[in-house]
């Protein structure tokens, strides 16, 4: 080859993971998450189960690390399963329970083991979960995490700056924000704090409001965030009243408005049998759910969606559907 | 100040169950201006314990002590002769009191009367909140004069989690975020812009995770003898 042709040849960007999460948003495409919960015990088969709920109908799906501080099957072994199925797993890690070197060689074995994603959370604190008497570690926060893990894998060193041999993991790296919680004011600007660490991609809380999410978004379009990083919105269905009660008393910073509460009443009026009206309710926060999507896809800055159906997968491939995301699984 | 809290009165009888004679010993310092070991909550504690056992038809000889400082070798001096007439030493002063005392007293049991809590402040009338978890290297010069070590419950150093909501923590409601309260102090102070900085993983070596802390200042130190080497 001479000289004059390599020139001609465009530049290529090196990916930085080789994950189809990765791929999927820098061809601009809008991407689209969800999340799987491991199982509290080891029954490989329930994750499998929900693996092929979800393949092909996301581009990867968040495996939560202990979320709500409650023990469960551990976020890399439930993502080498859901790697074993077929679906690209971005593994949840939390500072709470984890020092860096714990964190460094988890990732170094998840990076050797196929894990594409990360997503660095500080983590639910253990005074909510089942094991209050734990001791937490938070030994570095969510955003120190988001740089110990661009500086392995960019720099190709350790958390004390010593070279990783062979080079670090290669991970495409997410963080998350809440554009509800308080106070207000400083949640763009922590958004971009994240970026500036290393964040590849942002998952936000779930959006019920739609203006308020809109009016955060203005403000990180402004700040020009959105231009370094991949903006996922949280999505998320509603199963019922008793559901949208728990949400907002027991999630903090989650804006749910009353509309919701109003337009899941409607839809069982005129239902008497127990059964019908739960479905009625499915039924109706899907098409919330939906809506959302629709509102949310036309909102500048926004990369795609992530939609979390807890302990309810098989509400994605529906929802994914009616938004016009896509009409059949992929890959 | 050290603040600490008394211990149930059951978990102290526990404690003393093979002894037939103990000395309760105040704090004239920390734990007295805290109101849980001062000269009357010695005398509390002791008329409590004589009575219990009493009734329980083991009696216990209770003896009243009270020093300025358990912390400090020169205030422990005047116990002497005092602890000699008992089986144990019960101590109404925080964990460096307890200490200091097994270490003077070696041959006496000495027991913790107190749960030594935090440092911290009074922040109303009968209310004490922490303030410092000796961290070993003082960040508030970058916080306001709020310390997220000890008073954020993940210790965060990069700005408030998503569970701060409405200015409170979402680990108990009747706590206010401390980053809420470090970005409202630097919005009134005009040094937002610093809060925009990237903190980086904090060096804890200096903290507990270290190893035991020493403080050594050699230009106070007693001159030693030197060693046949030096």
């Amino acid at each position: 080859m001479s000289l004059a042709n390599a020139a001609a040849i465009p530049p290529e960007t090196t990916p930085k993971s080789g994950g189809n999460l990765e791929r999927v948003l820098s061809a601009g495409q809008f991407a689209v998450t969800a999340e799987l919960g491991p199982p509290r015990g080891c029954d490989a088969d329930a994750v499998r189960r929900k693996a092929q709920l979800l393949k092909g109908w996301v581009d990867a799906a968040n495996v939560t690390d202990n979320q709500a501080a409650v023990v469960r099957m551990s976020s890399i072994a439930t993502g080498l399963l859901m790697i074993a199925e077929g679906l690209e797993p971005i593994v949840q890690m939390t500072c709470r329970d984890r020092n860096r070197l714990a964190m460094q060689s988890d990732l170094l074995g998840a990076a050797a083991l196929g894990v594409h994603n990360l997503l660095c959370l500080s983590g639910d604190h253990q005074s909510k979960g089942d094991h209050p008497g734990a001791k937490n570690v938070h030994d570095v926060d969510s955003i120190q995490l988001v740089a110990m893990v661009r500086g392995m894998r960019d720099e190709g060193h350790y958390q004390n700056g010593k070279d990783i041999p062979g080079g670090g993991p290669r991970l495409f790296i997410g963080a998350a924000e809440n554009p509800f919680a308080d106070p207000a004011a400083i949640r763009p600007y922590r958004l971009r704090k994240k970026v500036v660490a290393g964040a590849d991609f942002i998952q936000t809380q779930l959006i019920y409001d739609v203006p308020r999410f809109r009016a955060f978004m203005k403000k990180v379009v402004d700040l020009g965030v959105h231009e370094k990083t991949a903006i996922l919105a949280g999505v998320g269905p509603v199963k019922s009243p008793g559901m949208v009660r728990h949400l907002r008393q027991n999630v903090p910073g989650l804006a749910v408005p009353e509309t919701i509460d109003v337009r899941l009443e409607d839809a069982v009026k005129g239902i008497d049998d127990k059964q019908a009206r739960a479905q009625a309710w499915r039924n109706e926060g899907k098409r919330i759910c939906v809506e959302t999507i629709q509102q949310i896809r036309e909102i500048e800055g926004v990369a795609g969606v992530h939609v979390m159906a807890i302990e309810w997968e098989e509400a994605v491939p529906d929802i994914v559907k009616a938004a016009g995301l896509r009409q059949q699984p992929r890959g | 100040m050290i603040v600490a809290e008394k211990k149930p009165l059951e978990a102290v009888a526990r404690m003393l169950e093979n002894y037939d004679r103990v000395l309760a010993v105040g704090c004239g310092t920390c734990v007295t201006v805290c109101f849980s070991g001062s000269g009357k909550e010695v005398a509390a504690l002791a008329a409590s314990l004589r009575m219990k056992r009493r009734i329980e038809g083991t009696p216990l000889a209770v003896g009243e002590g009270m020093v300025q400082r358990q912390c400090e070798w020169e205030y422990l001096d005047p116990l002497a002769d005092q602890v000699k007439n008992y089986d144990a030493v019960l101590s109404l002063g925080c964990g460096v009191g307890v200490q200091t005392l097994a270490k003077r007293f070696p041959g006496t049991r000495v027991l913790p009367a107190l749960n030594t809590l935090f440092m911290g402040l009074p922040t109303e009338q009968g209310v004490w909140e922490e303030r410092c978890q000796g961290c070993g290297n003082c960040v508030l010069d970058k916080t306001g004069g709020i310390c997220p070590v000890s008073r954020c419950a993940k210790q965060l150093f990069n700005g408030p989690c998503g569970g701060s909501q409405n200015g409170v923590c979402e680990v108990d409601a009747t706590v206010p975020c401390a980053w809420h309260m470090i970005w409202e102090r630097a919005e009134a102070l005009g040094m937002t812009e610093a809060l925009m900085e990237i903190e980086p993983a904090k060096d804890w070596s200096t903290s507990r995770d270290g190893g035991l802390r020493r403080m050594v200042r050699e230009d106070l130190r007693a001159p030693r003898e030197e060693t046949k080497e030096g």
